[in-house]
C-alpha cells in the first residue's frame, strides 16, 4: 500500500510540482506536517541562535576585545536568548508534541487541527517580526533596532525614556503574537488527549510522553498568559503613557519582574518537561525494558507543574525582598528539587537490569542523565539565597541554565531526532555521523560550560562586552569560546547528516527499533490518516503485548 | 511489523470520553484566568500607591444596573441553551436575543462610564496608578465582552438563518461557557475594583 | 566488559590509553587551576571564595557547606550511572532475549524519595539560618553610613553624617572584630536597575529605581577591593566597575579631612575654571566651592584622589583626561558624557583645572 509521502520536497512523488508541493505545505492541517514545519522552523532558528552565540564568544575571546561594538553586543546576547528559548526550544517541543501525540494515543489527528496550524504560523510569524527588527527602524546608535534589552527585558530598562525607538517593541510583539500560538497549543493538546485517545487507551495507559505532553501543555496554559498580560502593560506603558512599571510616577520595576519570572520558572518546566518525555520513551526501548516506576514518574511531574507556580522568586534573591520572602522561595526551590531527582534515579532504574543498545539515541540519553544531574546541583547551589547572592547575575547562572537547556534539553532532544526521524522520514540517519555528533557535541559542550562556572565565582557578571584583564576570567573565556566553536563544528555534522539520509538512507519500516508504542505498528512515514483501523489497546506497550503474546504487559499491570 | 488488533464497531461506541469542544474551552478559560489574574494583582499592588490625580473614592460609581444587566444574561442564555436542547427554536432564538441585548446594555454603560470619567473627571489611563490600572483590567474586560458579543451576534444570525438545531445544543453550550467566565470575571473585576479598591 | 561496551561507541583500546594519558595531564593542570580559586589570589581577583568581611564569610562557609553535599550526591548518583552503563551493556553475540521486564520497586522508591527530602530539610534550615543573620543584621551606632545612588554608568556615593560626595571609588574602615564599625550602605537608583558586587565584602544587592535596598559590609583586612555592577542597565553595564579602598581608621579619618575640604582655589588655573563655569560642564558636575552644582554626573570636588575615571573604565592620567573630555566614545562608547567640542588650548587649560581638584 503506498502512503502519502511527507518526507522532503520531491523525493517520492518527483512528478508533482514545486509550486504545489509547498503550497500543500502551507495550508497544511495535518498534526505530522505541522510538527515537522515546527521543527525545521527550529532547527533554522537554532543556526542563527548559534551564530549569535559565536559572535558574542569571539567578542569575549580577550579581554578588551574590539570585534563587535558595545551595542551590537548587548543586540546579540538579549536575541540569542530571545530566539534560543521562544522560537526554538519551545518551537521544536511542540513539534515533537504534534507530530507524536495524535500517533501515540491512536488518534487521526489533533482535536483542532486548524488551531493546530493558526498556532504554528503565529509563532512563526512571531519569528520573523523579530528578526525584521534588525533592518527595520532606526535605533539610536544607528545599530540597527534589534532590542538589547536583555530577554528579560527588565523595567525601566525597556521605558520608553531608557529603550528610544522600536527596538524593545519588535521583543515585545514578536513574543506576544506566537504567545497566542503556544497558547493556541496548549488548548489542543490537552483537548486532544482528554479527549481523542483510542478505545481502552485509559490515562494510565498512555505513554509517558503524551501524559508529560498532557501536563506541559496545563503549564502553559497557566503560564504563558502572564508573559501575555505583562507585555500588554509594557506596550501601554510605551504607547500611551500608562504608569505599570513607571517608577517616576510611582510604578514598581520589582513588579515587571514577578510577572516575568511568574511566567519565567514555569516556562523552563515547559521546556524541560517534554524533554523529560523524551528519555521515557527512549531509555526504555534501548534498555529493553518498561520505565520503572511509571505511576510515580506521573505523580513526580504533576508535583513539579504545581510547585513550579511558587518558586519564581528564585530569580530574585538579589531584589532586596525581605528574609521571610527569600525563605520561602528557598524552602519551596529546594523541594522541587525532589520529585525532579527522583526522575534520574527512575531512568536509572530503567537501565539497571537491562541490555543497553548504545546507538545515538541512547548515547545521547546517557549524556543527558550525567548533565542533567550536574545541571541540577547547581540549580541546588543556585536555591541557596546567600550561595545566591554571590552566584546570581554571574556567569555561574549562565553556565547553570545552559546546564539544563543544552546539556539536558537539546541533547534529549537529539536524541528524539535520531529515534524518531525514521518515523518521520521512513529512512534511517547514519549511525557514524550521529556518533560524530555525539562525540563533538560533548567534547564542545563541556569544554564550553564546564569551565564557564569558574568565571563566576571568580566575580565575572553576565551581559556585559568586555572585562577587565587581570582579575583570572581570561583564560576560562578563551576556553569557553574553543567549546562554542566545537559545538558548532558538531552541529553541522548533525544537519549534513540529516539532510543526506533524509533522501539517500536506508529505508527503515515501521518498527526499526523493536519499540513498543503505536507510532511503530504504522508506517514510516505514517499515512495522511496515520491508522488504517483505529487500534484498541489494553496495556501502556501495545507492541509489546502483540510480539509476546505469551508474557503481555496488561497481566502486570 | 503486525498491525494492531482492531475492534469491531461498538466498543468505540462505549469509550466515552469529554467532548473536545469543552476541553478546548475550558483551556481557553484557564489561560484567560491567568491574564485576568495578573491585571487584578496589578490592581490590588497599586492601591493607595498614586503621587497624585483623582483616586477612586473621588470619581467612581457602582454600576449596578450594569452589572445587574450582564449576570442576567448569564441566566438567560442559560434558558436558551435548555430551550435547544428541547427543540424549542423559538424560545432559544428569544432567549439569546435578550442575551445579547444586555450584554450590549453593559458595554454601553460601560462606554458611558468612561466618556463621563475622561471628560468630566479628567482619568486617563495616564492619569495616575489608578488610571493605569482601571482602565486596563476594566477595558480587558470590556474587550472580552465584545469578544463574547460579536461570537451572540453571529450565532443569533445562524439561528434566524434556521443553521442551529437541537443537535448544535453541544456547541452552543460550549460558547455559553464562554459567556459565563466573561460573567463570572466581571464578579471579581467589580469587587476589587469598586469595593476593595475605594 | 567495559571494553566491548566502549568498542560498540567507537573507542578502541589504544585510543583509550591515548585519552587516559591526557585527561590525567589535563586534571592536574586543572586541579592546579581550579586550586587557584580557592587559594590565595595575588592581583584584585574578585574570588567569592576569598571572603574579608562578615556577610561573605558567612556566605562562604556556607557554600561550602552546600558544595560538599552536592559534591557527595554527585559522586554517588555518578558512579551508579558509570556501574550501570558498564555493567548492563548488551553483549556482543547476545541471543536477542529480553531482559526480565521490571515495573518499578514500592520500596526502592520510598527509599530514594526519603533521603532527598531529609538532604533538602538539612540544606534549607542551614540556608534559613544564614539569610537571618545576614538580612536582619542591626547596624551598631559606630556604623559608617553610605547612600549609593546608581547611575548609568557610574556609582554616586555620599556620606550623610559626614557631608561627604564622591563616585565610583568607595572609602570604608576596616571593621575590627572587637569594636566592629561595619558600613551600612544604603542603594537608591537614579534611572534603571544596577546591583553593587564585591564578591570578596559581601552578596550582591540590586538598586532599583523607586526603591531602598540595603546592604552591609564588614570588612577584616585593609586593601583594595574590586566589584562591578552585576545588574544590566543599558550600553555600558560592563564598565560601570566599583572600587572600594577599605583603610585603616587613621587612613579613613585622613581621607574623611580632605574629602570635606571644598575645592581649592588658585589662580595658576583660574583660565581652565573659567572655561569649566562657563561651559556645558556645570549642567552635569558639581565642584564643592564653586559654583558649580550639578547632580547627573559624578561630582568632580576631589577628582584626583581616585585611581580611576569614568567608573574605572580608565587610570586617572592626563592624558585619559583629555581623551575622555574630547572623545567619551574611544574610552566607554555610549556613555552619557558628551564630547566637549574644546579646541586643544581650552582644553589644555581645563585639564589643568581638574587636575587641581585633589
Amino acid at each position: 500500500m503506498s502512503s502519502e509521502s511527507i518526507a522532503l520536497a520531491g523525493v517520492r512523488e518527483p512528478s508533482r510540482p514545486l509550486g504545489l508541493l509547498i503550497h500543500s505545505w502551507i495550508t497544511t492541517v495535518d498534526h505530522k506536517r505541522l510538527g515537522i514545519l515546527y521543527i525545521l522552523y527550529s532547527l533554522l532558528f537554532l543556526v542563527i541562535g548559534g551564530i549569535e552565540a559565536t559572535i558574542m564568544r569571539i567578542q569575549l575571546i580577550v579581554p578588551h576585545n574590539h570585534f563587535v561594538s558595545p551595542q551590537f553586543f548587548n543586540q546579540m546576547f538579549t536575541m540569542h536568548g530571545t530566539t534560543m528559548i521562544f522560537f526554538v526550544a519551545m518551537p521544536i517541543l511542540f513539534g515533537f508534541g504534534n507530530y507524536l501525540i495524535p500517533l501515540m494515543i491512536g488518534a487521526r489527528d489533533m482535536a483542532f487541527p486548524r488551531l493546530n496550524a493558526f498556532s504554528f504560523w503565529m509563532t512563526a510569524f512571531g519569528g520573523l517580526l523579530l528578526y525584521f527588527s534588525f533592518v527595520g527602524g532606526n535605533g539610536l546608535y544607528g545599530a540597527g533596532a534589534a532590542p538589547d534589552v536583555g530577554w528579560f527585558a527588565y523595567a525601566p530598562l525597556t521605558a520608553k525614556t531608557f529603550s528610544l525607538g522600536h527596538s524593545t517593541d519588535f521583543w515585545t510583539l514578536s513574543i506576544f503574537v506566537s504567545g497566542f500560538g503556544s497558547i493556541g497549543v496548549g488548548a489542543n493538546f490537552v483537548a486532544t488527549i482528554l479527549c481523542m485517545r483510542c478505545p481502552r487507551m485509559t490515562l494510565g495507559r498512555m505513554p509517558l510522553l503524551v501524559w508529560l505532553y498532557l501536563i506541559t501543555a496545563v503549564i502553559v496554559l497557566i503560564a504563558v498568559s502572564p508573559l501575555t498580560a505583562a507585555q500588554a502593560m509594557l506596550c501601554l506603558d510605551r504607547f500611551v503613557g500608562s504608569h505599570f512599571f513607571d517608577t517616576q510616577a510611582g510604578g514598581s520595576a520589582v513588579l515587571w519582574m514577578h510577572f516575568f519570572w511568574i511566567f519565567g520558572h514555569p516556562e523552563v518546566y515547559i521546556l524541560v518537561i517534554p524533554a523529560f518525555g523524551f528519555m521515557s520513551e527512549i531509555v526504555p526501548v534501548f534498555s529493553r525494558k518498561p520505565i520503572f516506576g511509571y505511576p510515580v514518574m506521573v505523580a513526580a511531574t504533576v508535583a513539579i507543574a504545581f510547585i513550579s507556580m511558587s518558586v519564581w522568586a528564585h530569580h530574585m534573591f538579589t531584589v532586596g525582598m525581605n528574609s521571610y520572602g527569600n525563605t520561602f522561595f528557598v524552602l519551596t526551590t529546594m523541594i522541587i528539587a525532589v520529585p525532579t531527582g527522583i526522575k534520574i534515579f527512575n531512568w536509572l532504574g530503567t537501565i539497571w537490569g537491562g541490555k543497553i543498545i548504545f546507538k545515538t539515541p541512547m548515547l545521547f540519553c546517557l549524556a543527558f542523565l550525567f548533565q542533567f544531574l550536574c545541571a541540577g546541583l547547581t540549580g541546588i547551589m543556585l536555591g541557596a539565597a546567600p550561595f545566591n547572592w554571590q552566584l546570581a547575575n554571574s556567569y555561574f547562572v549562565v553556565a547553570h541554565f545552559h546546564y539544563v537547556i543544552v546539556g539536558g534539553i537539546l541533547f534529549a532532544t537529539f536524541a528524539a531526532f535520531y529515534y524518531w526521524f525514521p518515523k518521520m522520514t521512513g529512512r534511517m540517519y547514519n549511525e557514524t555521523l550521529g556518533k560524530i555528533h555525539f562525540w563533538l557535541f560533548v567534547l564542545g559542550f563541556h569544554l564550553t560550560f564546564d569551565f564557564m562556572h569558574i568565571p563566576g565565582l571568580l566575580g565575572m557578571p553576565r551581559r556585559i562586552y568586555t572585562y577587565e584583564p587581570g582579575r583570572g576570567w581570561d583564560t576560562w573565556n578563551m576556553i569557553v569560546t574553543l567549546g562554542a566553536i566545537v559545538q558548532g563544528i558538531a552541529i553541522l555534522v548533525f544537519v549534513a547528516n540529516l539532510l543526506y539520509s533524509a533522501f539517500e538512507g536506508k529505508l527503515a519500516g515501521n518498527d526499526p527499533w523493536d519499540a513498543w508504542t503505536l507510532e511503530w505498528s504504522t508506517s514510516s512515514p505514517p499515512p495522511e490518516y496515520n491508522f488504517p483501523v483505529i487500534p484498541e489497546v489494553r496495556s501502556r506497550r501495545p507492541l509489546w503485548d502483540v510480539k509476546h503474546p505469551e508474557d503481555p504487559d496488561w497481566l502486570y499491570e | 511489523m503486525s498491525t494492531m488488533v482492531t475492534s469491531p464497531a461498538p466498543v468505540e461506541a462505549q469509550w466515552p470520553l469529554p467532548y473536545k469542544g469543552q476541553a478546548g474551552m475550558l483551556s481557553l478559560i484557564v489561560a484567560e484566568s491567568s491574564i485576568f489574574s495578573i491585571f487584578v494583582v496589578a490592581y490590588i499592588f497599586y492601591i493607595g500607591k498614586n503621587l497624585s490625580g483623582p483616586t477612586p473614592r473621588e470619581v467612581l460609581e457602582l454600576p449596578i444596573f450594569a452589572t445587574v444587566c450582564l449576570l442576567s444574561s448569564s441566566f438567560t442564555i442559560h434558558l436558551a441553551v435548555g430551550a435547544l436542547r428541547k427543540v424549542n427554536l423559538g424560545a432559544f432564538r428569544l432567549w439569546w436575543f435578550i442575551t445579547l441585548v444586555l450584554g450590549s446594555i453593559f458595554l454601553i454603560a460601560t462606554a458611558r462610564e468612561w466618556h463621563h470619567l475622561i471628560y468630566d473627571k479628567g482619568l486617563t489611563i495616564a492619569t495616575n496608578l489608578f488610571g493605569t490600572t482601571y482602565y486596563s483590567l476594566v477595558g480587558l474586560h470590556a474587550l472580552h465582552v465584545t469578544v463574547g458579543l460579536i461570537g451572540l451576534l453571529t450565532v443569533l444570525l445562524l439561528a434566524l438563518f434556521g443553521k442551529v438545531r437541537t443537535e448544535h445544543t453541544k456547541n452552543v453550550d460550549t460558547f455559553a461557557m464562554y459567556w459565563h467566565f466573561v460573567d463570572a470575571v466581571w464578579v471579581v473585576v467589580f469587587t476589587v475594583v469598586y469595593i476593595i479598591g475605594r | 566488559m567495559a571494553c566491548r561496551t566502549l568498542e560498540t561507541v567507537g573507542i578502541t583500546s589504544s585510543l583509550r590509553a591515548r585519552l587516559k594519558r591526557g585527561l590525567l595531564f589535563l586534571f592536574s593542570g586543572l586541579t592546579l587551576r581550579c586550586s587557584a580559586v580557592f587559594a590565595q589570589a595575588a592581583s584584585p581577583v574578585p574570588n567569592i571564595f576569598k571572603p574579608e568581611s562578615t556577610p561573605a564569610d558567612d556566605i562562604q562557609r556556607l557554600s561550602v557547606f552546600v558544595l560538599i553535599i552536592t559534591a557527595l550526591i554527585f559522586i554517588v548518583v555518578f558512579s551508579l550511572l558509570v556501574y550501570a552503563i558498564t555493567k548492563y551493556g548488551r553483549r556482543r553475540g547476545d541471543d536477542g532475549s529480553e531482559p526480565p521486564q521490571v515495573y518499578g520497586s514500592n520500596q526502592v522508591e520510598l527509599a530514594w524519595t526519603v533521603v532527598p527530602v531529609l538532604i533538602v530539610l538539612v540544606l534549607f534550615l542551614a540556608t534559613a539560618r544564614v539569610i537571618q543573620s545576614v538580612q536582619e543584621a542591626i547596624p551598631p551606632a559606630s556604623a559608617v553610613q553610605v547612600t549609593a545612588v546608581g547611575h548609568q554608568y557610574w556609582w554616586e556615593f555620599r556620606y550623610p553624617a559626614l557631608g561627604i560626595v564622591t563616585a565610583n571609588e568607595l572609602h570604608v574602615p576596616v571593621s575590627d572584630r572587637g569594636r566592629p564599625t561595619p558600613t551600612y550602605i544604603k542603594l537608591l537608583s537614579a534611572d534603571t536597575d544596577h546591583s553593587f558586587w564585591v564578591p570578596q565584602l559581601a552578596g550582591k544587592t540590586d538598586l532599583i529605581p523607586n526603591r531602598i535596598n540595603s546592604m552591609w559590609i564588614d570588612p577584616h583586612a585593609t586593601g583594595m577591593y574590586v566589584g562591578q555592577c552585576a545588574q544590566y542597565c543599558g550600553t555600558q553595564h560592563a564598565k560601570m566597575l566599583l572600587r572600594i579602598y577599605v583603610d585603616t581608621p587613621e587612613q579613613f579619618a585622613d581621607w574623611v579631612a580632605a574629602e570635606k575640604q571644598p575645592a581649592q582655589a588658585s589662580d595658576d588655573v583660574a583660565a581652565g575654571r573659567h572655561i569649566f563655569e562657563s561651559t556645558a560642564c556645570v549642567n552635569c558636575h558639581a565642584v564643592t566651592g564653586t559654583m558649580a552644582d550639578g547632580r547627573f554626573g559624578p561630582d568632580l570636588t576631589h577628582l584626583m584622589s581616585r585611581a580611576t575615571i569614568a567608573a574605572g573604565a580608565a587610570t586617572n592620567t592626563r592624558e585619559n583626561l583629555k581623551l575622555w573630555m574630547r572623545s567619551p566614545d574611544a574610552i566607554k562608547p555610549g556613555s552619557l558624557m558628551p564630547a566637549m567640542n574644546l579646541d586643544d588650548h581650552d582644553l589644555e587649560l581645563l585639564t589643568a583645572y581638574l587636575e587641581s581638584l585633589k
